[in-house]
This record gives structure tokens, sequence and C-alpha cells, in this order.
């Protein structure tokens, strides 16, 4: 089978349409020595029987669930996805690539986004969510970004308990602008030190993770209480959104603006993406908030339609002067998420948040019990923090040989934190399984 | 949209290249948009309003206003600090359509320099400008 539509034939007809000689002549424009010479380092071509054999040879070098018995949280979250989610999300009449400009062509994606924009407003307690955008880093880059727009105060405060990537992603975004970072230190409790914002009144923002990269509730109320005092907005972000089945959510805490990653809600690990990016904010400041916007009017007969709002503040209406670059979202993932949430419905959500919670606890005494120490003393959602008896490192190796990943070891991102591991637990884990932890853990 | 000879343009105020209009009341100096420019723009449906206190320099941008079909920004006539702003356009921006001159007006400045307002166009200047324009 060919997969090039093009006969030479074409081609020569093509090239002496526009009046060159070959396809080299198009290229000339890029400097030479930004062009390679040399043919590409390409393996032979294959028939398509050895290409499969190829493909799952190295798919066979992945750990995948559930024959890997897997610990790790850190922003990416095992749960399980119910089959009215994956089914509906197949459908072809959503799998479509583009953003719906026209509304007399696309109710139903429209409509789609905002009921999106409406089940996670509410989940995180905010008047408006946006169409989505590329992840939960990013988001909270955007999240900062607006805050600056919004108080035109240049240098935002981060939590040094927000995931170590998501700081990375946020030092990227800020790196081109004026906007300066510090970050807030932590306490030995593993939340965020409160006592160090107090006559912080320069900053556009304080940005808080919670539960944080360590698992831990923080205290954002109060966070957000003295952030307001300083004349700052108080960026809430998060990588778990099942959290809020169970916790208060940063809306009804006093956050000006939430973000986060939603992969939790029915969207795959997928080794690390796609995902997607949450960001709400209050009504006042729905004006400085990127990304697209779908809204609920009638038509001149009355009757209910749904259509891109707002749209004065995006780049192809306002060039240059537009609130953000951003001019997509990632309707796929949104509209799985709306699945997921609208398939749980709030009592299961909070079933769920409770189980995730359950387990995570029973895991936490048991490992206690058996010798380890925890750490950190705040509450926790799903993850926590532990410290390994001595020598763990060897044994982590072993287990990991044998399909079970015991968390991740920290030291790697924060050298301070030697042999202790970040610890996951979900629905997706038995009793059993979570006593097996135990035993390998420690003995 | 209207013909020139259709503007409702005043002839107490005094005009900005950027259709913004100028007038004295007192030491202060208030301002809004002509009726050409609510009519460019259309329906207004958000103007965007600067702090009270703040200061701008003549032709800095003191904020924008914003129709069904574009955002417009607004710039200062008259350099000067915000003494008030109209609160009433929170509610009804539509009065910059309906009377750009009176309940439409949006800030009112203390000019940094009182003489500026003489640099601005008079009704006529201003018809001539627009005239050019068309």
């Amino acid at each position: 089978m060919r997969y090039l539509p093009h006969t030479d034939a074409d081609i020569a007809d093509m090239l002496s349409t526009i009046g060159i000689t070959a396809i080299d002549n198009l290229f000339e424009t890029i400097p030479a020595d930004c062009r390679t010479s040399q043919e590409l380092s390409l393996p032979d071509p294959m028939t398509e029987w050895e290409l499969k054999d190829l493909m799952t040879e190295l798919s066979q070098a992945n750990a995948t669930l559930p024959e890997t018995s897997v610990y790790v949280g850190a922003g990416s979250y095992d749960h399980f996805i119910p089959a009215s989610a994956s089914y509906l999300l197949s459908r072809s009449e959503f799998v479509t690539s583009y953003t719906p400009y026209q509304p007399e062509l696309s109710q139903g994606t429209l409509q789609a986004i905002y009921e999106y924009q409406t089940l996670i407003a509410r989940l995180l307690g905010m008047d408006v969510s946006n169409a989505s955008l590329y992840d939960g880093a990013s988001a909270l880059a955007e999240a900062l970004l607006m805050a600056v727009r919004i108080t035109k105060k240049n240098a935002v405060l981060l939590s040094s308990t927000i995931h170590p990537l998501y700081r990375r992603v946020v030092e990227t975004y800020l790196a081109p602008t004026d906007c300066t970072i510090e970050l807030l230190p932590m306490t030995q409790t593993g939340e965020t030190d409160a006592t160090t914002l107090s006559g912080k009144n320069d900053y556009a923002a304080v940005a808080v993770q919670s539960p944080n990269f360590f698992g831990c509730i923080e205290n954002l109320a109060s966070l957000a209480e003295t952030t307001h005092e300083n004349g700052s907005l108080f960026v809430a972000s998060f990588t778990e959104p099942l959290t809020f089945g169970l916790y208060k959510n940063p809306g009804s805490l006093g956050a000006d603006i939430v973000c986060g990653e939603g992969q939790s809600l029915g969207i795959p690990r997928s080794f690390g993406g796609p995902g997607l990016g949450i960001l709400t904010c209050r009504a006042k400041n729905v004006r400085h908030m990127p990304g697209r916007l779908v809204g609920k009017t009638v038509d001149r007969e009355g009757r209910r339609g749904f259509v891109l709002t707002l749209a004065t503040r995006e780049q192809h209406i306002r060039r240059e002067k537009a609130t953000s670059n951003i001019c997509t979202n990632n309707s796929l993932c949104a509209l799985a998420s709306s699945i997921y949430l609208a398939s749980l419905g709030g009592t299961g959500l909070a079933e769920l948040a409770r189980l995730n919670y359950d387990k995570t606890e029973y895991l936490k005494t048991k490992l206690k019990k058996a010798g380890c120490t925890i750490p950190f003393s705040a509450p926790t959602f799903n993850e926590f923090v532990v410290a390994m008896p001595d020598g763990f490192r060897e044994k982590y190796s072993g287990l990991a040989a044998r399909g079970i990943v015991a968390g991740i070891p920290l030291e790697r991102l924060h050298p301070a934190l030697d042999n202790h591991y970040l610890i996951c637990v979900t629905e997706t884990k038995t009793k059993g399984d979570l006593d097996k932890l135990v035993t390998e853990v420690t003995t | 949209m209207k013909e020139i000879d259709e503007l409702i343009l005043d002839d107490d105020v005094r005009y900005a290249e950027d259709h913004e209009w100028a007038r004295y009341d007192g030491d202060l100096v208030r301002i809004g948009i002509s009726d050409y420019a609510q009519d460019q723009l259309g329906d207004i449906v958000y103007v965007d309003l600067p702090e009270i206190g703040e200061e701008f320099a003549k032709g800095e941008e003191f904020g924008t206003v914003e129709s069904v079909k574009a955002v417009s920004e607004l710039y200062m006539p008259v350099g000067g600090k915000i003494v008030t702003v109209n609160d009433d356009l929170d509610d009804a921006p539509e009065l910059v359509n309906t009377e750009p001159y009176d309940g439409g007006w949006i800030i009112e400045i203390k000019p940094i320099d009182p003489g500026d307002i003489d640099d601005l166009m008079d009704k006529d200047a201003y018809i001539e400008m627009l005239k050019e324009g068309a």
C-alpha cells in the first residue's frame, strides 16, 4: 500500500506550475547550515506484520496496570474509568479536531463544553470555568499571568509545596516576562509556612496547592485571608480534583482563581498525557481569564442555544492586545471529565472520595504499625509521605522488578527527604494489595 | 451606521483624534467617547474603568470599552489624575451608546496641565477630520 498520494509525474507537474525544478528549491530560504546533507538515520522499511511484532515487543517493555501494582500518584492518578465514559467518548461526533466557532453547526460540542464548565465550576465552588487548557501545570502558569494582569503587580509567591514540575513550568512561562517568582517555605508538618506571608504586600498572587505535592491538605482559608489582607489574589492549585468529593473546595475557602489537573476525572494516565487543564475564577475577573468560554443564550425565537462568548478578549479579534495566546482547549479530555462526573453524580463522587481516603488511611496506619515513620502530620487525601526503614532503596528496586512500584522516591526532587517515598492509594487497590505491600516493604 | 451629518456632536466638548471627548466641569475635566465612536463600536457591553487616584499622561491608555464585536482602548485626551469614574456603567454600559455626552461619561480627572484641553479639536475641526477619514 502506498501512503504517498502523488506520483513523480504529479510532482513534476506541480513544480513546473510554480516555476521551479526541484523540491529542494522550496527550502532555499532555510540557511544551508540548518539543513542536513545526510540521509536520515532510519531503519529499513518493514512489512505490516514485522512492524506489528516490533510494536508488541516494545510495548512489553512498559510496566502497565493492572499487571504492575503501582502506588505512584504525584500528579497523575490511577482511577477506574467506567465503560460509559470510554464508550461515549469514542462517538465520532465528539472526536473532532477543531474549536467550534460556528454555533449553527456545533450545538452538541458547545453544549458539552458548557456542561463541562458548569460541572467544574460547581466542583470547585467557583463562578466561571473556561473550556479547559492543556494541563494542570500550564493552568497554574496562566492563573499567575492572569493575576498579574488583574493586579498590575509584577511578582508572585509560590508555595514550595507546589508540585516541583508545576513550579518549573511556571518558571518557563514567566521567564520572558518581568515577573519575579519567590518561594514560600514549608513547615515541619508538610504545609505552607503561613507566618512568612505577613507584610508581603507587593505581590500579584500567592499560589498554594492542596492537597500539596506531599499529599498534605493546606489551610487554604487562612492563607487566602492573609493573602487578601496583603492585597494579592489567592490562587489555589490542585493535582487531584477527586479530593473535593470529601474536602471543602477551594472556592468556598476564599480562592480567587482555582486551577489544576483534571486527569483524575475519567482520563487515562497514558504515560503522562494528554491531561486536562482546569482554570476557574470569580465572575468579576472573567475578562482577564485566558481561553475559550462557552455561554448559554437564546436565539431570536427564544430557544436555548450555546455560543462562544467573551471572544472579544481573544486573539482572533483583539490581536496583540488579546488577554492571552490560548485560543484552544482540550475538548475531548474535558468531555471525558464531564461524562465521568455526570456518571458518578454528587453522591458517587463523595463515596469514591471517601473510599480513596479510607484506603489511604488504612495503608498509612498499617505502615506506621510496621515501624515506618509518617513525617508530616497534616491531614491527607489519597497520597502521603512515608519515611522507610534504612536500606529500603535496594528493596525498592527489587520490588519494582517484581511488579510493585512502592511510591516515588522523593530524594531526587527534594534532597533533604532522603529515604522518603510519596505513596498514593486509590480505589483500584484492594485490602489484599495493601496488606501485601506492607508485608513486602517491612520484611 | 450613521452618516457624518447624522452624528450628534456636542458643541460644549472638545474632541481627540482617538474619538474621546473632554469637557471642563469646574476644575475637573470630564471624559467620554463621541457619538461617532459609540456608533462605530455598536452595542457596548462592558467598560473597564481605571482606579480612582491613578494618574495617566495625555495619550496614555486608561481603560477599554467592549462591544459585542470588539474591544477598544480608551486614551487620555488630557493628562491627569482620576477623581471619579462613572460607576453607573457597571450595570448600564449601554449609556455610552444612548447618552455618550451625558449619562455615558466615563471618567472625571484633575488635569495636570489645564491648557491641554485647548490642543483638542472643536466640533468643526472634528467633523473635518471625520470627513477626511471617510
